[in-house]
């Protein structure tokens, strides 16, 4: 059975079912749980939910030192660029220790970040900084494009021994679709396709699989088959599903609200070109958002970022086709 | 600790024979260890950046022994000392040093990042002020599992002036948590003196703001250390909150092996000299009758032997095997 809620939601449903099934799970995070309304400090209480001041650096290291004593954190950092205040906590401590220590410690933490508000949040709360990330050794990067995934891979989140990045599209907060009922995972590191197609693979990431899925239609309307694949963690990455798509399509167009060099799509195409070139009929096209600023003006936020129709003309261009109309 | 927020406190205190002992067994295995490590380090028998606390043993040795292995103490760079005082095999740290497959972290932690749970070391880190937070966790997790099990976090005054340790402090107060924050205030960061990084002398002056009880101690007399660190871990057992313990300390080698210490002054290193942790407990166990000068020499000399035992046990150990990258940089 299913149900029909907000991705947002989704994201809070597994949280809650997730410290349902496990004591260990502790959720941390700057203005949360401020009200003693607030429904999980009053399911949980104040030793597993608790507020912190705005202290990013410590917020995560304390998180980290209470996942080596056996806890569970999920630190909600609500933007992700507040990762970056924090960036030695993040990338260079929690994520090392399992390596360094043979093995003998694991930092089983979610760090959950909303990133790409496009909408009028300007220079600093709008970037797309995944990518930075998906190189990291030790961490996994998730970043869910629908209700039903957000609710999956959170679970499966709270639940790896490793450190994860879950990136949440703050565009699709509101966003309703189905969520199964109940205990529900998805696993990492297995794409999913979003909807099949022969003709031109099209890898896209959080919003932009909407953005890709739109532009199919459009194309399907022109008699053009295009597969959209999610890949829904980009460290692991699914690579094969990817590579299997391009062999019977033989073409590939990345779409990433990321910029261009800072891009998952920039290392998606470099293991397609690398791994499947023999399959590959036309030059990889990449579909980000310019490497620039995200600007505040909305016909400049627009301009700079990926979307249906540049999606559209980018497959034309890859398959050869006389430029489409709009 | 009285309250006495800053207040150097002179030697004063005494020990029983035992563990006066057990703290010089403690400090020259530290300085047998590290003297030995110099020229295996220059020779490249160990590999990598390697940093020495030669002279700063007493505050190793007065906080590890008091600990158990359910006790977790994180460390930092300088982490050799505070590695064998808790209980971390020679052999094994040793070999971690060399980078050999018997290593405590098999060969892929190194010097700067030496972990063993078994003895609640929980590591060290090589980034300045990176540890702090990672107590504070730990201790939090003390509180939720409703034991007392107090954890120390090793910092040397250089961290201090890092944003991270203002944050740390501060949510270890909020929160009440057991940990013991132990400044090992050696007068350098890195390869300045203290006076170059800021105008507050005394570490412990940055705790009462936020009503974080503090002390500073003489760091080079292990008996004081061993004194002042037993009060404070027994209040923090007993849930009295966060701690600062400063210890005053001299680093008489550089920041690192090779490091060419123009920074320092000599007659300051020569001062310190008369300060070694190692001969004022010696001669204050021969006034005090804990020991004679015969059985201090037989202490050095035994771990001179153990030192030996494990350069041999680490020579012998291989190189790690290749496939450890892709077995651990994730857990499964």
């Amino acid at each position: 059975m299913a149900h029909v809620i907000p991705y947002i939601a989704a994201i809070q449903e597994a949280i809650r079912e997730e410290m349902e099934r496990d004591e260990r799970v502790l959720y941390f995070g700057q203005n949360m749980a401020t009200s003693p309304d607030d429904p999980f400090l009053k399911q949980f209480g104040p030793a597993r939910v608790r507020v912190t001041p705005i202290s990013e650096t410590a917020e995560i290291g304390m998180a980290t030192g209470a996942a080596m004593a056996g806890f569970r954190p999920v630190v909600e950092l609500y933007m992700a660029e507040f990762l970056l205040v924090a960036a030695d906590q993040v990338v260079n401590e929690g994520s090392r220790f399992h390596f360094m220590s043979k093995g003998a410690v694991t930092v089983p933490m979610v760090l959950v970040a909303g990133y790409g508000f496009t909408y009028g949040w300007a220079g600093q709360h709008t970037g797309s900084i995944y990518g930075m990330f998906m190189g990291v050794p030790g961490l996994r990067v998730a970043m869910p494009s629908t209700p039903a995934d957000a609710k999956g891979l959170m679970t499966t989140a709270i639940r790896d021994d490793n450190p994860v990045l879950f990136f949440h599209h703050y565009l699709l907060a509101l966003t309703e679709g189905e969520v199964p009922d109940g205990e529900y995972a998805v696993p990492f590191g297995v794409a999913d396709v979003k909807r099949s197609g022969s003709d031109v693979t099209v890898v896209a990431t959080g919003n932009t699989v909407h953005s890709a899925l739109a532009a199919a239609e459009t194309l399907a309307e022109r008699g053009v088959s295009a597969e959209v694949i999610d890949p829904r963690t980009i460290a692991p990455l699914d690579v094969d599903t990817i590579l299997g798509s391009v062999a019977r399509t033989g073409h590939l167009v990345v779409v990433d609200q990321a910029t261009r060099h800072a891009s998952a799509a920039a290392v998606i195409a470099a293991e397609v070109a690398q791994k499947g070139f023999s399959s590959l009929q036309a030059p990889i096209s990449l579909v980000t958002a310019l490497d620039s600023s995200i600007a505040y003006a909305e016909p400049v936020e627009s301009f700079v970022l990926p979307d249906e129709h540049k999606i559209v003309a980018a497959v034309g261009e890859t398959l050869g086709l006389a430029p489409l109309p709009g | 600790m009285a309250g006495e927020n800053g207040a150097l406190r002179q030697g004063g205190g005494t020990l029983d024979a035992n563990v006066a002992r057990h703290l010089l067994v403690t400090m020259w295995r530290i300085r047998a260890f590290e003297e030995r490590l110099e020229p295996l380090k220059r020779s490249s028998t160990v590999h990598g950046l390697t940093h020495l606390s030669i002279g700063q043993e007493a505050v190793a040795a007065g906080v590890c022994t008091q600990l158990g292995n359910d006790e977790i103490v994180y460390s930092n760079h300088r982490a050799h000392g505070h590695a064998l005082a808790k209980g971390v095999d020679m052999g094994r740290l040793l070999a971690e040093l060399m980078g050999r497959a018997d290593g405590c972290c098999r060969g892929l932690g190194g010097s700067m990042h030496v972990v063993d749970v078994a003895h609640g070391f929980f590591g060290a880190t090589g980034v300045v002020g990176g540890n702090l937070p990672f107590a504070v966790g730990a201790a939090f997790a003390s509180r939720l599992r409703g034991d007392s099990a107090v954890v120390v976090v090793f910092f040397g005054d250089g961290a201090a002036q890092a944003g991270i340790f203002a944050e740390s402090v501060n949510l270890a107060s909020l929160w009440q948590v057991p940990v013991v924050f132990v400044c090992e205030n050696n007068g350098f960061a890195e390869f300045t003196p203290r006076s170059a990084h800021t105008r507050v002398e005394r570490v412990s002056d940055l705790a009462a703001p936020f009503h974080v009880t503090a002390a500073t101690v003489d760091g080079n007399d292990v008996v004081e250390v061993h004194r002042a660190f037993g009060e404070v871990l027994a209040s923090a057992s007993a849930g009295k909150g966060p701690f600062l313990l400063e210890c005053l300390t001299h680093r008489r080698s550089g920041h690192y092996v090779g490091d060419p210490g123009g920074y320092r002054v000599a007659s300051d290193d020569e001062s310190w000299r008369d300060k070694d942790p190692i001969g004022r407990l010696v001669r204050r166990g021969a006034t005090e009758g804990w020991f004679g000068e015969d059985a201090a020499r037989a202490i050095e000399a035994a771990a001179r032997d153990e030192v030996e035992a494990a350069v041999a046990f680490a020579s012998a150990s291989p190189f790690p095997d290749l496939t450890l990258p892709a077995d651990l940089t994730y857990a499964r």
